[in-house]
């Protein structure tokens, strides 16, 4: 179990080209916890995400991390890619490997290899070309390649967008049972509303581009105790879907315009 | 209005063409039962063009005399020298206009002015600089099959696909081992493509150079031949080129199929 980093987001805004998507973002995430980012499309979710995780520069503003990172961390802050990003000449085993083969001994790059295959079910398919596996089972890997490198932070980008509606329902259980056991900050951002009651501690809700902070709600009931048919769970999604329903309506209105 | 009424037919069948591995070789077998039944009926001139069963003979007396492995082995070392040196170099700079903005429009520029000349041209001046022995004929297939490489090698760098490179940043990996790791593995495809276009360019390149100044090699027995209008080593140096091809060609497919094991 690790402590986890604490990520402030201060005065956060990001511009392409002349094309504000984002504007004045301050937050902060809690060690342990989970902070979802929801909101319409385009409003600057992903974009968010990419800055703190330092993989894009803001035009304004800057990200701060701050917290115990533990020793065996081998990549504080670590992703887990919406289209799985994983290898395809290499198996299973070789992607969940990929950082550890360079900085950890043959026995101990094993074993823990074994440990996160273990955990994430995937002991039967180290073997496996990533072109053998389903979407589910390609997410589990680079869920498993996440956790090998005991991250202090993990950033997930729609992990579970990719993916049939059965096949999101059983890995949202199992993401939920993964983030607790790890205990670490987690990131998650998403557009469906059911995964960010499932397991957002703080739900980020951004308005429509440029994305600003519309409102932070908290959800304190621990993510073991919860379940996709919890009422307050459902009303909570619901006040949501009326939060965001309309920029929603707005920004599709936009995709339209600008793909026509 | 009309009406329809009746099974609906099946239209979603071909374009999806096999590989029929019988048909290739009774194709080759047939032309060449063919060609033989035409020397041997008197309709196909054997002086202009001999009979397969003459070019075999040729073959197996050069065989035995041991002049074809005397010819063919300088060739092969020329071949994979040439080869080899073109392939590391081309490479090299392949990568480097892949990957860095320095080396890109430089590469490309020297690239695209000195590709488009035939290398054959090339030979006369490649004699002046490097004398009439093996590094004029070395020269020719090196730079032959540099520029092809770089070619095929950027072009396979430019479609690594840059989420991967995302990835490997994002996990930390430094610049050589995303290089190593996930850029190599993923322009390998292009990089062996490549491999099969170059081999035919340097075969091509080596009769070429062994014919304007070699004493040995499969390009300078051929013109010998030819000059002494002795058309059955004539064709029986043609026939060990084109096995030659078949031979790297069959090697590459094997190189592919190990390194490119991954893929469907």
């Amino acid at each position: 179990m690790t402590e986890g980093l604490r990520l402030t987001v201060d005065g956060v805004g990001h511009h392409y080209g002349g094309l504000q998507v984002l504007r004045g973002i301050s937050l902060t995430a809690e060690p342990g916890q989970v902070m979802v980012l929801v909101g319409p499309s385009g409003c600057g979710k992903s974009t968010l995400l990419g800055i703190m995780g330092g993989m894009l520069a803001p035009s304004e503003g800057v990200v701060r991390c701050a917290g115990d990172v533990p020793a065996d961390c081998l990549n504080p802050l670590t992703y887990v890619f919406q289209d799985f990003s994983l290898l395809p000449w290499r198996t299973v085993a070789g992607n969940v490997a990929l950082v550890l083969e360079d900085r950890l001994n043959r026995t101990d790059c094993s074993a823990r290899v074994a440990e996160v295959l273990a955990l994430t079910g995937l002991t039967d398919f180290a073997g496996a070309w990533p072109r053998q596996l389903s979407g589910g089972m390609r997410q589990r890997v680079g869920i498993a390649r996440a956790l090998a490198v005991h991250p202090a932070c993990l950033l997930l980008d729609e992990p579970l967008s990719a993916l049939d509606a059965q096949t999101r329902d059983l890995l949202l259980d199992e993401f939920s049972t993964l983030i607790t056991q790890a205990g670490t900050t987690t990131i998650y951002v998403t557009h469906n509303l059911a995964e960010a009651v499932r397991l957002g501690h703080q739900i980020v809700v951004l308005s429509r581009r440029p994305g600003e902070v519309r409102d932070v709600l908290r959800v304190d009931r621990p993510l073991a105790e919860r379940s996709a048919a919890d009422p307050d769970l459902v009303a909570l999604e619901q006040r949501l879907w009326r939060m965001i329903r309309d920029d929603a309506a707005v920004a599709e209105r936009e995709r339209i315009d600008v793909a026509s | 209005m009309s009406r329809l009424d009746g099974p609906v037919a099946f239209r979603g069948g071909g374009f999806a063409p096999r590989d029929r591995a019988w048909a290739a070789v009774a194709t080759l077998v047939g032309v060449v039962v063919l060609w033989q039944a035409g020397a041997s009926a008197g309709v196909i001139p054997t002086l202009f063009l001999p009979a397969p069963i003459s070019i075999a003979r040729a073959l197996w007396s050069l065989t035995v005399s041991g002049e074809l492995w005397k010819n063919l082995s300088v060739s092969l070392m020329r071949l994979a020298v040439g080869w080899i040196v073109g392939t590391v170099f081309g490479i090299g700079l392949g990568l480097a206009v892949g990957l860095w903005s320095a080396m890109r429009s430089p590469g490309m520029a020297i690239v695209s002015a000195l590709f488009p000349i035939p290398k054959i041209a090339l030979v006369p001046l490649f004699i002046i600089w490097f004398g009439i022995g093996e590094g004029s004929k070395l020269a020719t297939l090196a730079f032959g099959v540099f520029f092809p490489t770089v070619i095929a090698t950027a072009g396979g760098v430019d479609n690594v696909p840059r989420g991967l490179i995302r990835m490997g940043q994002s996990f930390g990996l430094s610049h050589a081992a995303i290089i190593r790791k996930i850029v190599l593995p993923a322009a390998l495809p292009a990089i062996l493509s490549g491999f099969r276009v170059t081999v035919s360019i340097a075969i091509v390149l080596l009769v070429a150079a062994e014919m304007i100044g070699a004493e040995r090699g499969i390009g300078a027995f051929v013109l010998s031949a030819g000059n002494l209008y002795d058309t059955d080593n004539l064709l029986a140096g043609i026939v060990v080129l084109s096995v030659l091809g078949l031979v790297v060609s069959w090697t590459i497919g094997r190189l592919e199929r190990i390194f490119l094991k991954w893929r469907a």
